[in-house]
């Protein structure tokens, strides 16, 4: 059992965890997740660790509240336990001093991108960080990327904070006006496809963190595999990080729809569960 | 019967067959199939046992047990007493009975395996194993003295649980890492309910745990724990991760939603189950669809036999070889097809086909059997021209699974086979690493849970050599890695 230390609604429907796990939080790097299980009728699922602190081991992670699984964790306060963490799993993000650095990250996914922009910065890079929500109250983390020295691009699809429109327009300025060495994208899969379609032309490297469904997460299912360049991969152990210029992003898209139906289902069930226990 | 029945009155007995569910009922139940034996069907049984001098079903046994010895017991109602005898080279003997491929070892021995009669060696084994477990027997005490000597055992399948086993024996400190969230390995993710039922794996390892065992789960060692922290906090360490990465076909069309991994679709039916209501762990629902497994091993008919309890409408083993070169036991072969399972021989998959991302159907190869191969069968190999196509929903893998990269990748000083597999000294265990064993599929590749756990206790006794003197002597070295 792992005990939640502190829980916050930080958006609608996404929750701040620091969790108590002080071997994860031992070994942990940027870019590696945990496999959790919420209690024992649990499904397995992948979270990207955003923070780790060693000294106190605790790990930071963002939930956003999409299915049942999730929205059953986002219903754990400070203090009550989750059943199972194991990890940290999946490759350490490939932090170099690259020159600039520009790190993409889409609602939810800024959570992912987060490290990443803290790794960068350490390593003497000059980091944009471009993040986007569908309106001001979806753009995450904007104080701690600008702690760690990195320059934060805002933007909202409807123009209630920051810039108005895309990631992905604010990328091509950045590119268009900068030397960028490396982009790094997180997030929902057609951004990180439409930000490997605007770096291609100009043949600048672009990493993506995938986000497969897994079971085990230790190459064991083979549930989450991915094609890249044309070679079936396993995003738990290749991965997570892939060239995203070489990723089949549809063939993803699709297999994350695997089980749409039932997972609509066990949400509705759900939901209908908590309004009686509510009532 | 009080009156000793002579050889030839012995011969003449037929071998009591165990009672079996209703293969009907069984096809649409996860509940055990085999049913066991009664006290009566097990003493007819041992008395079959013609008590040869130099019993050879004891010589074919992996780990050794003194079968004859155990079964005279049973002839004599003394049902404790022969579990002593089994426990003294096995303590999981309620999973060796019902899993071990017997035909093979034992009972391919026994002498009346002539007659194709042998002793039901594997049956009277579960009886006992049972017996003593409904009648709330104790395990076999440790030892009261303490080494304070601790061993760290990489994986809680077959081959860590029987060395962690014989090590708490001995008076050794013992912590079984698991990287799942339930100890069990194989037995818990991969053999289904039906076979082997997971109160019963769950009791087996209750009963280390009394014994002194410790078991961490959420343990990855490659990630939670690096290999060097285990080395540190331990006088040795056996690896006994079990095989990983599943293979595939490596033919157009296998991501398509519906081609699962054996593993992967065992893990979700099994370990997670996914088939009881309640469970948040999903699987592609097979009600009246047409599933095809691929592959000719017990994980392939474990994965029919699956399917069909979850209510398919049709299922097919696609083998590439004949009946006869079938690796899985024959009792699951048997099995399956009562349950309705249909068998197509000298297939193989050359595409899969989808519309949407979605699995519909496959094109096979006929194939032919030619020369043997190293492994002794007949190769197969494919009949110019003869393709077939047709329609199918869910299609699951199950040709077998290469090393698993996690714990082998962050310890690079580990040597190596050509295959990947972690090298030994097949004796002992050693690794190229001072106070590091290996045992069990990460060395053999895929195999059995009987020869993981005679690999696992062949470790322990290494181990123990290891622990008192320190000696680090290889009898053949391990190989080295080929670039």
């Amino acid at each position: 059992m792992y005990r939640i230390i502190e829980s916050n609604f930080i958006a609608p429907e996404v929750k701040q965890f620091e969790v108590e796990a002080p071997r994860v939080a031992e070994h942990w790097q940027a870019g590696q997740f945990i496999i959790l299980r919420v209690d024992d009728d649990g499904e397995r699922i992948p979270l990207t660790v955003a923070a780790a602190d060693r000294d106190s081991g605790v790990i930071t992670l963002f939930v956003q509240g999409i299915g049942k699984t999730t929205r059953l964790l986002n219903r754990k306060k400070s203090g009550d336990f989750i059943a199972d963490v194991a990890g940290p799993l999946g490759k350490p993000s490939e932090i170099e001093r690259y020159g600039t650095a520009v790190v993409v990250g889409g609602g939810v996914g800024t959570a992912i991108a987060y490290p990443v922009v803290a790794a960068l910065s350490a390593a003497g890079n000059r980091v944009i960080a471009i993040v986007g929500g569908r309106s001001s109250e979806y753009v995450l983390l904007e104080p701690e990327l600008e702690a760690t020295g990195a320059e934060v691009v805002a933007c909202t699809d409807d123009g209630s904070y920051g810039r108005p429109g895309f990631v992905t327009e604010a990328l091509k300025d950045v590119i268009s006006s900068r030397d960028v060495s490396i982009v790094f994208a997180a997030g929902p899969v057609p951004m990180m496809k439409a930000v490997a379609d605007v770096t291609r032309p100009h043949e600048i490297k672009t990493i993506a963190s995938l986000n497969p469904i897994m079971v085990d997460g230790t190459g064991m299912c083979g549930g989450c595999r991915v094609d890249v360049g044309g070679n079936t991969l396993f995003a738990c152990v290749d991965g997570p990080e892939f060239d995203a210029h070489l990723v089949d992003f549809p063939l993803l898209a699709r297999r994350n729809q695997a089980y749409h139906d039932i997972e609509q289902r066990r949400l509705e069930d759900f939901e209908a569960e908590c309004r009686v226990e509510a009532s | 019967m009080s009156e000793p029945l002579t050889k030839r009155e012995r011969m003449k007995l037929d071998r009591v067959e165990m009672i079996e569910r209703d293969p009907e009922e069984r096809a649409s139940s996860f509940a055990e199939v085999n049913l066991g034996y009664t006290a009566e069907m097990a003493k007819l049984e041992a008395m079959r046992c013609l008590e040869c001098a130099k019993p050879k079903c004891v010589a074919g046994c992996p780990v050794g047990i003194e079968i004859d010895k155990f079964i005279r017991l049973v002839a004599d109602g003394e049902i404790g007493a022969a579990a002593e005898v089994i426990q003294r080279d096995n303590l999981l003997p309620a999973i060796c009975g019902r899993v071990c491929p017997q035909e093979n070892q034992c009972e391919g021995d026994c002498v009346l395996a002539k007659k194709e009669r042998p002793i039901a060696i594997g049956h009277l084994e579960r009886y006992v194993a049972d017996y003593v477990r409904s009648e709330g027997f104790e395990h076999v005490a440790a030892s009261a003295e303490r080494t304070g000597k601790s061993v760290a055992i990489i994986g809680s399948g077959p081959a860590g649980l029987a060395c962690a086993g014989d090590l708490i024996q001995s008076g050794h400190e013992v912590t079984v890492y698991e990287a799942l969230h339930e100890p069990g390995g194989v037995l818990v993710y991969g053999i289904p309910e039906f076979r082997l039922p997971k109160d019963i794996v769950k009791a087996e390892i209750a009963g280390l745990e009394e014994l002194g065992v410790r078991f961490e789960t959420n343990a990855i060692v490659g990630r939670t724990y690096t290999l060097d922290e285990l080395m540190a906090g331990n006088d040795a360490v056996f690896i006994g991760v079990g095989a990983g990465l599943p293979r595939f076909l490596e033919v157009p069309g296998e991501n398509l939603i519906g081609v699962y991994s054996a593993n992967e679709f065992l893990t979700r039916v099994n370990l997670m189950k996914a088939y009881l209501d309640g469970n948040d762990t999903p699987v592609l629902d097979v009600q009246g669809k047409r599933v095809v497994v691929f592959g000719g091993g017990n994980t392939a008919m474990d994965a029919a036999r699956t399917a069909q309890r979850l209510g398919a409408g049709d299922v097919r083993v696609l083998y590439r070889r004949t009946e006869a070169e079938m690796p899985a036991r024959r009792e699951e072969v048997r099995h399956a097809r009562e349950e309705g399972i249909i068998f197509d021989f000298l297939v193989s998959p050359t595409e899969l086909h989808g519309e949407d991302g979605l699995l519909t159907g496959l094109t096979v190869q006929k194939m032919e059997l030619g020369e043997p191969d190293d492994s002794g069968r007949r190769r197969p190999q494919p009949i110019a021209g003869e393709l077939e196509r047709f329609d199918t929903d869910l299609a699951v893998v199950a040709i077998g699974n290469g090393p698993n990269p996690l714990l082998l990748s962050t310890c690079p000083e580990l040597e190596r086979t050509r295959w990947g597999t972690i090298a030994v000294d097949e004796a002992t265990g050693r690794t190229s690493m001072p106070g590091v064993f290996a045992g069990g599929d990460i060395v053999t590749g895929g195999a059995t849970v009987i020869l993981a756990m005679g690999a696992g206790r062949r470790a322990a006794t290494s181990i123990e050599d290891w622990l008192a003197d320190a000696v680090w002597e290889l009898e053949t070295e391990p190989e080295p890695v080929e670039a």
